[in-house]
């Protein structure tokens, strides 16, 4: 026969003589194909081979095999063994294959065109094939791909064409029974499970590849010499291809673990081992370690400490004060400059693929068109979204970036203060503002928390605290090393007291505004979810939508930790899922400039802070006054807070108390007045004039022991020993109290 | 402290009000710095006035660590706020004061100097990388001069494709440039837009 099935070959068509003439075999044979894909829907692997075989009936296959050869198989060293498999799916019509491209009938089989009938046409080739080299082999390897089709595999799995082995790769992780014999025949892994029964009893420089079945002999070894083999991976050269090997068995049985398992082995064991193991392949310390398994899931610590390990995309943003994206896109192009807009969710982002001048330092650059910024440095500033004409603080500008896209949203109307505590960076701070055109801005030099003192009253506030990074390993790896418990405290702290500060600047009166948003580049809870916590905790502010609408939601509870549920509405952002530095953003609004002040532990003075002060000078103009008014609340704070501390020892902190001792000072002007403590001279007042104001357990067993004085006073009760009065002191007042006690029962 | 320098410019009188001074130097020495570079070098003297009144609000000049800020009276008055020692800028640096109070212009005027050029250079392609990296601009740069330069005449440097690349002073008359050999200069350099990657540290 002369059909020819061949893609290359192209088909006459039209009106003339030759295309009167056969046609190639492929536009034969899929006339026949389409009227069995009417008849059924699916087709076991055996069917299928049924139907091509008949649908082949006229085909000749030999010549078109030669040449096909290249293209059937794997083209690498694997194509002896490794055979492609049947596709289930139909195929409908070969219109213009022959055009095709042979080589790209099926390395990769992605299907990026989207037109299913080529797609169909391809693999009515692959199948036709097939058949070819299965004559001698009736078993179809599709490594098991086809034997769960009837398990929830639809058709339209094939909108992301696997190779077969991906697919079935990802059929075993979800079976939890062992492969099938079809696929083990050729599987690769099937393979090197030969080699690694030779188990590595002791000899960690094996090379091994461990499949799920084998695991769990695997895990047998892995505990068998423990203590040894740690010394010994410790002395010797370690494998990293071991490791890593390792370690995704590891998380695969931690993954499935009732099925998994390794009977008697608990999953503790698995885990330090599993810690041990990233430590030294991803080389981490092991508190980060500890840290990161506490926040992800074992899969998805893989998938973040593998992103932590390569950069993230370079990404400018367009400085709409100078030049808009569309023209500066079409400048750097020119340059020679690979780039693509950011996403949908920015409007002057660009990320930059590869350039072939360097992107710092072009002359766009330089005339300030555009700014080298990692895009999730755009998220903050998106949630906070300035309006033209507010005052906007930058508490921790440094190197400048959000500052100056603060201002280009605000289209250089405004004011914004960009501070930082660091002197040197702000050079750069001052550099770039001028470099991109910057006019409404003031650059200062202070630590973040004397803020308020100096100026208050913004309409908003971004606080992009100091961290530990942990977030932006990618672009500084000495992170991974040099972070301990104590960092993340000392972080932690700092940005609590940050928080406060720029809570305490914002004016909550504002009419545009009155929010303040929080950032970090950090992942960590405690520097993160806490500190909002407490913030919402100790002001007046609630937190509202970011406004960014991709992004994880923020932690609720976390371990043993509880916080707001208002929480989920901050965002988390990861460098494995979004492709952007790890980072955390929070937006809070201010609803009221009053000062909430503490009613636990201290037992300080509760006043609530005058708001009719705060809320008239807010309204004016200057914005310098309203926060004097609150400084000066803050400093009538202070001063009760000095004296809440003597009378603990005999209230408990509760207001009444002290009111009531502030009144009893007032009343007692005949108690000798001697270098006393207030809460002696209270004590005394209280058992002269047998006030019961307020009585506390305490006070009673005080009462009590009037009469029994001296053995009371002898023993160092709770609250005597608090208040650590000298010895000649004490044995003053005993005496006093004796003898008025002792002309009163008289 | 900031120095109020309002400057009121009519073609014979220059007035400087201080209304503070944070020297015992008298303003009228700043000023003669100022004049000199500001206004005849690069001549953009009458337009002062476009650049202190406009349409959206006051602007002014202040003196503060030796540099010259050009803001507006609102940022102004929110800068007060803050100690001298902490405030390191304000709205737009000018230039600065040296030691013997000749006034240098910074690359950071341009943005303002720029549309009020009387006398423009354009630089060849070619030639702009070697401007950029401070060097002068020789006759073989040079795409397009404004007729009528004087010699010393302040100028402002733009690419071909007009994006302002700095300031200069023009070496040779307009009738000389067209006379001289390619590999005279025409132009020296004061200052480009390089310096904010080469010399970021000046700036502050």
């Amino acid at each position: 026969m002369g059909r020819k099935l061949d893609p290359t070959t192209y088909v006459k068509r039209g009106p003339g003589r030759k295309s009167r003439k056969q046609k190639g075999a492929e536009t034969e044979l899929t006339k026949f194909i389409t009227e069995e894909e009417t008849a059924q829907k699916r087709l076991s692997s055996r069917s299928r081979k049924r139907a091509g075989k008949r649908a082949q009936v006229t085909k000749k296959p030999k010549v078109t095999a030669v040449k096909e050869e290249p293209n059937k198989g794997f083209t690498d060293e694997n194509s002896e063994w490794l055979k492609p498999a049947k596709r289930k799916r139909e195929a409908d019509h070969i219109d213009d294959d022959d055009d095709d491209d042979s080589d790209s009938q099926w390395e990769q089989e992605e299907d990026e065109e989207g037109e299913g009938q080529k797609k169909k046409g391809k693999r009515q080739l692959i199948e036709n094939d097939d058949d070819d080299d299965d004559d001698d082999d009736d078993l179809v390897d599709d490594y098991g791909a086809s034997e769960d089709s009837g398990e929830g595999e639809k058709e339209g799995e094939s909108d992301e064409e696997l190779l077969p082995i991906e697919k079935a790769a990802k059929k075993q992780k979800k079976l939890q029974e062992v492969m099938d014999q079809e696929t083990d025949d050729d599987d690769e892994e099937e393979e090197e499970e030969e080699d690694k029964d030779g188990e590595k009893s002791g000899d960690e420089d094996m090379d091994e590849e461990d499949t799920v079945q084998v695991n769990i002999d695997e895990m047998d070894t892995f505990k068998l010499p423990k203590a040894e083999d740690i010394a010994k991976e410790g002395v010797m050269l370690v494998d990293l291809q071991t490791i890593h090997q390792r370690i995704k068995d590891n998380v695969d049985v931690l993954s499935h673990f009732s099925t998994k398992r390794e009977g008697g082995k608990d999953r503790a064991e698995y885990l330090s081992l599993l810690k041990k193991d990233l430590s030294t392949y991803y080389s981490y310390n092991n508190f980060l370690i500890d840290k990161l398994l506490e926040i992800f899931p074992v899969s998805e610590l893989i998938d973040f400490l593998e992103a932590n390990e390569i950069q993230r995309p370079v990404t400018i943003r367009t400085n709409t004060l100078k030049t808009r994206r569309r023209d500066l896109a079409q400048a750097l192009i020119n340059r020679g400059v690979n780039l693509d807009p950011l996403g949908k969710w920015s409007k002057v982002g660009l990320v930059i693929f590869d350039s072939s001048v360097p992107i710092g330092a072009t002359p766009e650059y330089l005339a300030g068109h555009y700014m080298l910024q990692g895009a999730s440095s755009f998220l903050p500033v998106m949630a906070l979204s300035p309006q033209e004409g507010e005052t906007i603080l930058d508490m921790s500008s440094a190197p400048g970036g959000k500052a100056t896209y603060i201002a280009q949203l605000m289209r250089n109307t405004g004011v914004v203060v960009a501070n930082d505590a660091s002197a040197d960076r702000l050079k750069s701070v001052v550099g770039n503002i001028h470099r991109l055109g910057v006019t409404n801005s003031v650059v200062c030099n202070y630590d973040g928390r004397q803020f308020p003192k100096v100026m208050g009253g913004f309409d908003r506030v971004l606080l992009d605290a100091p961290c530990s990074g942990t977030g932006v390993i990618s672009k500084d790896p000495a992170v991974k090393t040099s972070k301990d418990e104590s960092d993340i405290q000392r972080s932690a702290h700092l940005q609590k007291e940050l928080i406060l500060a720029a809570i305490d600047s914002v004016n909550a009166e504002s009419p545009s505004g009155g929010y303040l948003v929080y950032c970090t580049c950090s992942i960590m809870v405690e520097e993160n979810e806490w500190v909002v916590d407490y913030a919402l905790k100790k002001r007046n502010v609630k937190l509202v939508p970011t406004g960014l609408d991709f992004g994880k939601e923020g932690f609720t509870r976390f371990k043993e930790r509880r916080f707001h549920p208002s929480l989920k509405l901050s965002r988390r952002f990861y460098p494995h899922s979004h492709n952007m530095d790890g980072f955390f953003v929070a937006k809070l609004k201010k609803f009221s400039n009053t000062v909430p002040t503490t009613t636990v532990d201290n037992g300080a003075v509760e006043e609530t802070e005058p708001s009719g002060d705060v809320k008239v000078q807010s309204d004016s103009f200057d914005e310098e006054k309203p926060f004097k008014a609150g400084s000066k609340n803050k400093s009538k704070k202070q001063k009760p807070d000095g004296k809440p501390v003597v009378s603990q020892a005999t209230a408990n902190g509760k207001s009444a108390k002290s009111i009531a001792k502030k009144t009893q000072k007032n009343e007692n002007p005949t108690v000798p007045k001697k270098a006393k403590m207030d809460n002696e001279t209270e004590k005394v007042d209280k058992e002269i004039n047998k006030s019961n104001i307020v009585k506390t357990d305490k006070e009673t067993s005080k009462e009590g022991s009037r009469f029994q004085k001296k053995g009371d006073k002898q023993r160092k009760s709770h609250i005597q020993s608090k208040k650590r009065i000298g010895k000649n002191k004490f044995n003053k007042l005993k005496k006093l109290l004796k003898n008025e006690f002792g002309n009163e029962h008289l | 402290m900031l120095v109020d320098a309002r400057l009121y410019l009519t073609s014979y009188v220059l007035d400087i009000v201080c209304l503070q001074m944070a020297r015992d130097l008298q303003c009228s020495e700043y000023l003669q710095g100022l004049k000199k570079s500001l206004f005849s070098v690069h001549s953009i003297g009458e337009n002062i006035k476009l650049l202190v009144d406009r349409p959206d609000g006051t602007y002014c000049f202040r003196l503060h660590n030796d540099r010259v800020y050009y803001i507006s009276e609102r940022i102004l008055k929110l800068a007060t706020n803050i100690s001298r020692d902490k405030l390191v800028s304000v709205g737009t640096c000018f230039g600065k004061f040296t030691k013997t109070l000749k006034f240098r212009l910074h690359i950071t005027a341009l943005d303002f100097l720029a549309p009020y050029a009387k006398f423009k250079v354009w630089v060849k392609p070619g030639q702009e990388q070697s401007f950029l990296y401070g060097n002068h601009v020789l006759k073989s740069g040079l795409g397009r001069i404004t007729e009528n330069t004087n010699q010393y005449q302040g100028v402002v440097v733009y690419s071909m494709s007009d994006v302002p690349l700095g300031f200069g002073v023009a070496a040779k008359s307009t009738q000389e440039c067209r006379r001289v050999d390619p590999m005279s200069i025409v132009v020296f350099h004061q200052a480009d837009i390089g310096e904010f990657i080469r010399s970021e540290d000046t700036l502050t």
